[in-house]
């Protein structure tokens, strides 16, 4: 895809609006705060007494100079300590709208443990925008954050080139870093591999240029402010449910028998008709599923069983057909033994659990990865327990290369072996992002030790480009 | 391919609630014990709706739990227990009032309750034995709820750490906790005050009367206008005047203050509150009004 955005054509206001997820990662310094105080103060996300409360620390702390004005970066740090020290600590989540759009963003500090936030922040964004120093250019830890996104398959990556103010909006510095962002992108497959795009944008968070309205002082860049490319950007799940088939980890088994709501009742519920009910709750993970479709139930260490829906209800309406991200209740034709843990999914588009797992593993605890450790993997609706067999490298994010390791620490991605307790309908993370993710988690304190993402088999026929 | 068209139509409320319904049934099938925080206020009212959404056509499987802090509006009980009833529920009351009473927590020189509803909280807590407890926490609401987790552990004092909470990855909630411990779970954490409002509207929900607007004998303090009631009495230089107000948020009578308004229906109150200008903590709660920090403390403490 190309630097500059093209946008559809305006689809009006008369539609609902729909929810768009966006993650910030950005390095020491950069600006990130301010951007995400930019974007806030711009759309008038920012209340009143909001302003009130920052710009009285402001001027506490002599903020603004010359510029006289306030730390929009304080419009974020929410905790205590990040105030006193002046920095982001955790992730913060952040809420906007314009006419088109509800945007969820989830401000991802660079400072420490920045994988584990840009992993967490990435792991349910749409789109990531990574902000570089535009006298800076490329890091290395731009290019470590460019790779955790790529690993995470970020549906759109945005680079904001900031404070381009800095550096007197020269055309030719921004054309440089542009060019170092492509090159590093091709080197990872990002932009150019079909399932993530690639955008570079001329920004100053400071001064507000290109964020909510295009600049008249970079009349060299002819594209969208950040803004309008995130209302108008695909979300994930509108381009994902093209490709996927249905898969739906059901939750919880629905069946009331005498217990049925008392509201329900005094609103009609035909007692008699629902004495049998029995349904099986869930969220559709991926794809979509209509009456009448054929589908397998997946329970470990059983052979896929084949049936039919035959209802898919939501609180009291029976809905023709449904698709990821819905919650539903599906009602099926046969009365299998169907529990929590199992999942349903379009028939014949499921290749054969495995209790071999590889993975890739970006390590979230300060308690390392060894070979021979005992972990729970929390995989959709079901928790194993597994044996970390081997651990077969970690990537060096600056290289992009994998290099000998056979321990992960804090931070680290790398890629291990696992053998299951019970075999999981595990799926390449590469084709998807909801069935191909999976927890690590201590089973002696129950943290989360780990994102992890599944990968073929060896053997199994795979991308080079995606061999990391 | 045509189903996709499904998915594109999803909007932001529907997005919203099938996220919140998906993590309720999460906490009620990973959890021995669930519990639900029900004050009769809007999001907890929500949070109630999407419960019966999340099981129907089966009965709600979990008990709500009221923290009373002795000072609600009389109109907001008279709500809660209609709507337990309605519902069939267990009601579960941790008692501000008895804990005074008993000696075991003091009245504060501001007359406030709210930050005293942390200790009967945990003892109901403790009490009944719930590991999870619902809240309808949202993060557009404080500086420091923006940081929680969507299941944010806590320890055997209902301590909140921020600095050590779990990442929170995809949509796998990770619920693991020892003996001692419990989960608080926020499954509206990413709906904004005007998402609640929409979705009242939409799904024609009933809330207690005084979120809409009504005449009302209040006196200004703080910038607020009070209510003239049993535990909130004006200062003899504080004048008593009938006013037409409603209610942002609706907690501890001698500290949310009204304001005046003019939304006498759903729609009106969200066109109001898309218009507004002050968030709703800011303008109606004096707890919140003490320090930048100061529902960080109290969620450190243990609080909602």
């Amino acid at each position: 895809m190309t630097t500059e955005a093209v946008l559809p054509a305006d689809l009006g206001t008369a539609l609902p609006t729909t929810l768009f997820r966006f993650a910030t990662a950005g390095s020491v310094d950069d600006g990130k705060s301010t951007l995400v105080g930019r974007l806030l103060h711009d759309s008038k996300a920012i209340l009143a007494d909001q302003l009130d409360a920052v710009a009285r620390t402001s001027a506490d702390r002599g903020f603004g100079g010359d510029k006289g004005g306030i730390d929009l970066a304080l419009l974020t740090d929410g905790l205590r300590a990040e105030r006193e020290q002046g920095i982001t600590i955790d992730v913060a989540y952040r809420y906007f709208a314009t006419d088109r759009r509800s945007f969820i963003l989830a401000d991802c500090p660079g400072h420490v443990q920045y994988t584990k936030n840009t992993v967490t922040g990435a792991s349910t964004a749409d789109a990531v925008v990574v902000l570089i120093d535009a006298r800076k250019g490329v890091l290395e830890q731009t290019r470590r954050h460019l790779s955790v996104l790529q690993l995470l398959r970020v549906a759109h990556v945005i680079v904001a080139v900031n404070k381009i103010d800095l550096v007197d909006f020269s055309e030719s510095v921004f054309r440089e870093i542009e060019a170092d962002v492509q090159q590093v992108g091709r080197e990872l497959g990002l932009g150019s591999d079909g399932i993530s795009d690639l955008l570079v944008i001329p920004v100053s968070a400071l001064d507000g240029d290109n964020v909510v309205e295009r600049s008249e002082r970079t009349p060299w860049y002819s594209g969208p402010a950040l803004l309008e490319v995130l209302e108008t950007l695909p979300a994930a799940d509108e381009l994902e449910s093209h490709l996927e088939s249905f898969r739906f980890p059901v939750q919880l088994v629905i069946r009331p028998q005498g217990a049925l709501a008392p509201d329900a009742v005094a609103a009609g519920l035909d007692v008699e008709a629902y004495r049998d009910y029995r349904a099986y709750a869930g969220q559709i993970t991926e794809g979509s599923v209509k009456v009448g479709d054929q589908v397998s139930v997946l329970t470990p260490g059983q052979d896929p069983r084949t049936t039919t829906v035959v209802g898919i209800d939501f609180a009291g309406a029976s809905l023709e057909e449904a698709a990821a991200p819905q919650s539903v209740a599906i009602r099926l034709a046969e009365e299998f033994d169907v529990a929590r843990g199992d999942t349903i999914a379009a028939a014949g588009t499921v290749r054969e659990a495995s209790a071999d797992l590889y993975a890739s593993l970006c390590w979230l605890s300060p308690k390392p990865l060894r070979e021979g450790a005992k972990v729970l993997v929390k995989h959709g609706t079901r928790t194993v327990q597994a044996l970390v067999r081997n651990v077969n490298g970690k990537l060096d994010l600056s290289t992009f290369k994998l290099e000998q390791a056979s321990a992960l620490e804090l931070n680290d991605i790398g890629h291990a072996q696992l053998r299951l307790a019970a075999p999981l309908p595990l799926e390449n993370y590469l084709h998807h992002r909801r069935t191909g993710a999976f927890l690590l988690i201590d089973p002696l304190d129950g943290n989360t030790l780990a994102a992890g993402l599944v990968k073929d088999h060896p053997g199994d026929h795979e991308d080079e480009r995606y061999s990391i | 391919m045509t189903e996709s068209a499904v998915s594109t139509r999803l909007s932001s409320l529907d997005t919203l609630e099938s996220e919140a319904i998906h993590i309720i049934r999460e906490v009620v099938a990973e959890f021995e014990k669930p519990a639900l925080l029900f004050s009769g206020g809007k999001d907890s009212v929500v949070m109630l709706h999407l419960a019966t959404k999340a099981f129907w056509p089966g009965k709600v499987p979990f008990p709500v739990l009221h923290v009373d802090t002795g000072h609600n509006f009389p109109e907001v009980i008279d709500f809660r227990d209609r709507t337990v009833e309605r519902l069939g529920l267990k009601l579960v009351v941790g008692s501000v009032q008895e804990f005074i009473d008993r000696g075991e927590l003091a009245e504060r020189a501001d007359g406030t309750r709210n930050p005293l509803q942390t200790v009967p909280l945990l003892d109901a807590i403790q009490q009944n034995k719930f590991d999870a407890v619902f809240g309808g926490g949202r993060r557009d609401e404080d500086k420091a709820r923006a940081k929680e987790r969507i299941l944010s552990l806590r320890d055997e004092f209902g301590q909140w750490d921020p600095r050590n909470q779990r990442p929170e990855l995809w949509n796998l909630y990770n619920g693991r906790h020892t003996v001692g411990q419990h989960v608080r779970a926020f499954p509206i954490s990413n709906w904004t005050e005007l998402d609640i409002w929409r979705y009242i509207e939409r799904e024609n929900i009933e809330l207690p009367g005084l979120y809409y607007a009504h005449e009302r004998e209040v006196f200004a303090r703080d910038g607020m206008w009070r209510a003239v009631g049993e535990v909130s009495q004006p200062l003899p230089h504080e004048e008593v005047i009938t006013k037409t107000v409603r209610y942002r948020t609706v907690g501890d009578m001698s500290c949310t203050g009204a304001v005046e308004s003019d939304a006498y229906t759903v729609s009106d109150v969200v066109i109001e509150v898309a218009a507004s200008t002050l968030t709703e903590r800011g303008a109606t709660r004096a707890d919140d009004r003490i320090s930048e920090a100061a529902m960080e403390d109290r969620k450190k403490d243990g609080y909602f």
